[in-house]
């Protein structure tokens, strides 16, 4: 089971970054948990400087934009 | 297995560089038709006299709203090529370790070309602070990034040339670094939220390098999001401003706008506020305006206030800003920008 977080506070791309991702869960028929974080404390554990962030099994892999779901098909694949 | 590997990625390269070719023929060639087209539609097709109210408003409608989506769809996706060599991370690499003064000055450059959305600011502030960067040079970046905008620059460049652009740029460089380095000298470290401080470092960051294909791909995601998101604003504001344009006397607004009225600077600033995000319908009302006497120094202070003083992002800002500090901080580009408002109202 893959654990992803979506890190942001709620902005529009956040949502969007969200959305994105779960139709790439459902269109590739993984298991995975996918969790919205939106407390700057919790948010501020990763590398990151800008929203949205896109964390998989604890790697923070795009930051401050939202992946094309082809890109977010290879994090997830691997 | 028998080619050599470079072979697949080098096609869609070559694809998206000839697509690429073709948009740009097809953007200049549209961009020289607007004018003859709008003229012909307002004139020949409606049937409008020339010089009339009515058809000066339409003709001016139908020329700008064209010429203002292209040339925003064009510059934006420039501007994006352009800071797509540019990251956050890389922008606080960068200012590591440089002094006040000279790091506010880098700061506040760094501001325009560094991607940056106000709804990151609490990230990104953080993420300086805690990496050692002073709060003053922190500042002078969180100041520019927004009120350099690029709907705002490209705008202004495309309803008042590239002097009022220029300018608008300049001016807000200077109020970033002198607000920062204000800041900085007042130390006001004891008014960040004490959880800032207490936060562990938390390493460098993505560093990615995209190819030639994403930096193009991505270029255009965001003139596909700018686009969508301004163009109500766009339309309803050139709609006003053709109003103004052919039904407003001339230099009917010299008396309540115009360099005599000196309440006119602070009273622009204090209405900029609430008018956050609608640069893009701003502008061009306030360049209706201009024409009818109002002076450049107010618009330009009206222009910064809209938006580099913005509501939404000092209510974000508040989450790691004590209010002292947020009132410092609003207090002090509040105030550079009424005097710059003030000095262009006295030089030109």
């Amino acid at each position: 089971m893959i654990k992803i977080k979506v890190l942001g506070s709620g902005c529009a791309n956040c949502k969007r970054l969200e959305a994105t991702t779960r139709k790439v869960v459902e269109a590739l028929g993984i298991e995975a948990e996918i969790e919205k974080v939106t407390d700057y404390a919790e948010i501020m554990k990763y590398p990151i400087l800008s929203t949205p962030g896109l964390v998989v099994n604890e790697k923070l892999v795009a930051a401050g934009r939202i992946p094309s779901e082809a890109e977010i098909t290879d994090w997830l694949k691997a | 297995m028998y080619q050599p590997l470079t072979q697949p990625n080098q096609k869609p390269q070559l694809r998206t560089f000839a697509l690429l070719a073709l948009i740009t023929a097809a953007w200049f060639a549209a961009y020289n038709l607007i004018q003859p087209l709008a003229d012909w539609i307002s004139y020949s097709v409606f049937n409008l006299t020339r010089g009339s109210h009515v058809g000066d408003a339409v003709a001016f409608f139908l020329y700008d709203v064209p010429k203002i989506m292209l040339l925003l769809s064009g510059m934006i996706f420039l501007i994006s090529i352009l800071r797509s060599f540019f990251s956050p991370e890389r922008t606080r690499a960068l200012l590591g370790g440089k002094r006040q003064g000279i790091g506010n000055v880098l700061a506040a450059m760094l501001g325009i070309v560094t991607p940056f959305c106000s709804c990151s600011a609490v990230p990104l502030f953080i993420g300086f602070v805690e990496s050692g960067i002073p709060l003053g040079v922190t500042f002078s970046f969180l100041i520019a990034a927004p009120t350099i905008n690029e709907v705002a620059v490209v705008m202004l460049f495309g309803l008042f040339g590239w002097k009022v652009a220029g300018l608008y740029i300049a001016s807000g460089l200077v109020i970033a670094i002198v607000a920062g380095i204000v800041i900085g000298r007042l130390n006001l470290e004891r008014y960040v939220e004490d959880f800032v401080w207490k936060m562990q470092s938390n390493g460098v960051g993505l560093t990615e390098k995209p190819t030639w294909t994403e930096r193009i791909e991505r270029a255009w995601d965001s003139v596909k999001e700018i686009v969508y998101k301004v163009w109500p604003y766009v339309l309803v504001g050139i709609a006003i401003g053709a109003a103004i344009h052919g039904y407003v006397p001339e230099s009917a607004l010299v008396g309540i706008m115009g360099k005599q009225a000196w309440w006119s600077v602070p009273a622009a600033v204090l209405l900029g506020v609430p008018l956050y995000s609608n640069a893009a319908g701003a502008i061009p009302i306030v360049s209706a305006l201009m024409e009818k006497g109002a002076s450049l120094g107010t618009v330009l202070a009206f222009m910064m206030s809209v938006v580099g003083l913005s509501l939404p992002e000092v209510i974000i800002l508040r989450r790691v800003l004590k209010p002292q500090l947020i009132a410092v901080f609003v207090g002090t580009v509040a105030f550079a920008i009424i005097l710059t408002g003030y000095l262009f109202n006295l030089v030109l």
